[in-house]
């Protein structure tokens, strides 16, 4: 594998900045009861990382390395207000209910931690590509937790309708567990679960292993 | 007057904690709170930078940027308020830049306490978040101040929380696939559950 290419897909799988990383989850959580919203979401925010990582990595050899955290995040602020902006001029209705989440990709860790942790030793075009890479193992995971809550949520997607609900004479019940954000916990956790099960080097190692029962090795000692 | 603030208080703990209720600084609070006594140090921090940056935040904000606040310089249609985001993060970055020179400098004790937590405070979204959210519920300078406060304690009581949790967890036998952050993930998520029975309390 070319490493551009390692750059990019790197972070969807192996190195996810949810699962793995721990960054950026507060907006995770609260934009994903509807996809529509949530792919919104991961555009601003794949925007936005794509051109930090782009605009750090030209000028880090013009920062002085004691005020960088104020550039970078100087950077971010613009580039934020910018996709702001842009959102509430051409949809404006979205822009009322994730406004707030949008206004905090600032604070989102990802597009900092890219930006310190990649852009600050690696070129334009390499950084680009990892902002890119970054930006998409998030949208994965938004997706992913977008669709399961929709789906179970309000038997729709996109909003059209596919399990009609007894409110509107189906069949199908609404899972309100689904709507309320506490759920996208639960579907990240198990997703993690999915995730490290088929890529077992991320397992973390337990800090206390529990002894198996007595009685159960005496049995395998006398089945042995 | 008081009950009023007292309740303000109370809301911004429990009801609208800002970890709970409105999942902000999530990352820090996953990645902090293996033990109790650095989420405590985190906590404290959280409280500190809270109750300054939120009035200096609204003080700004009431006489720079909302729409007409400039009357007093003369210009009585100003709309500075989509400089707000870049305002508040800066102010936020600066203070805590401040708060750390200041305690290394006069308070050590404290600078030993709180120091190596002091950098991770700028990005967590928690803290720019209750200045947004003082702005959008319009608030004046007192109740910022409360709020602030509030939001902090609420913070890091969510946290101080999740670690009891977590230091017992270490003990539980969890599924190889689920140590960790999974589990972790799924404790949050019942947190919330649980957090969600103070929603409508009126005091």
């Amino acid at each position: 594998m070319s490493k551009s290419r390692e750059i990019l897909l790197n972070p969807i799988f192996n190195d996810n900045p949810i699962a793995l990383q721990i960054l950026g989850i507060c907006s995770a959580l609260a934009v994903t009861t509807n996809l529509y919203p949530t792919l919104l979401m991961c555009i601003a925010l794949t925007a936005v990382i794509c051109l930090s990582n782009l605009i750090v990595s030209v000028i880090r050899n013009q920062i002085p390395t004691n005020v960088r955290m104020i550039v970078q995040i100087t950077i971010i602020a613009s580039l934020v207000v910018l996709v702001d902006e842009l959102l509430k001029a051409y949809d404006y209705e979205t822009s009322k209910t994730i406004g707030v989440f949008v206004a905090l990709i600032v604070t989102n860790c990802i597009v900092m931690g890219r930006a310190e942790a990649f852009a600050m030793q690696n070129g334009p075009w390499l950084s680009f590509l990892d902002g890119l890479g970054n930006g998409l193992g998030y949208s994965l995971i938004l997706i992913v937790v977008a669709t399961i809550r929709e789906f179970l949520g309000s038997g729709s997607l996109f909003g059209y309708e596919i399990l009609v609900l007894t409110q509107n004479g189906g069949w199908y019940l609404g899972n309100n567990y689904m709507v309320l954000s506490s759920s996208s916990f639960l579907i990240i956790g198990l997703f993690i679960w999915l995730l490290r099960s088929w890529k077992t080097e991320q397992i973390e190692e337990p800090e206390y292993k529990v002894a198996r029962n007595n009685l159960e090795t005496k049995e395998a000692g006398t089945r042995v | 007057m008081f009950e009023y603030y007292l309740n303000l208080f109370i809301t911004a703990v429990f009801i609208e904690n800002i970890a709970l209720a409105y999942f902000l600084g999530m990352c820090t609070f996953l990645a902090i709170s293996k033990s109790i006594k650095a989420a405590g140090g985190l906590g404290m921090a959280v409280i500190v930078v809270l109750t300054i940056t939120v009035p200096i935040n609204n003080f700004i904000y009431l006489n720079f940027l909302k729409p007409g606040a400039l009357s007093w310089m003369g210009i009585p249609n100003s709309d500075l308020e989509f400089v707000g985001l870049i305002t508040y993060i800066g102010i936020i970055a600066a203070v805590v830049q401040i708060l750390e020179m200041f305690l290394d400098k006069y308070v050590p004790i404290l600078y030993n306490a709180l120091g190596s937590f002091l950098p991770l405070i700028t990005v967590n979204c928690a803290i720019l978040g209750a200045s947004l959210f003082m702005v959008e519920r319009s608030y004046t300078f007192t109740e910022s101040i409360v709020y602030g406060f509030g939001a902090g304690a609420g913070w890091a009581l969510a946290i101080l929380a999740l670690a009891g949790v977590r230091e017992r967890l270490k003990y539980a036998d969890v599924p190889e696939g689920l140590q960790g952050l999974g589990i972790t993930f799924i404790t949050v998520g019942l947190m919330c559950f649980a957090f969600m029975s103070f929603g409508g309390i009126i005091l």
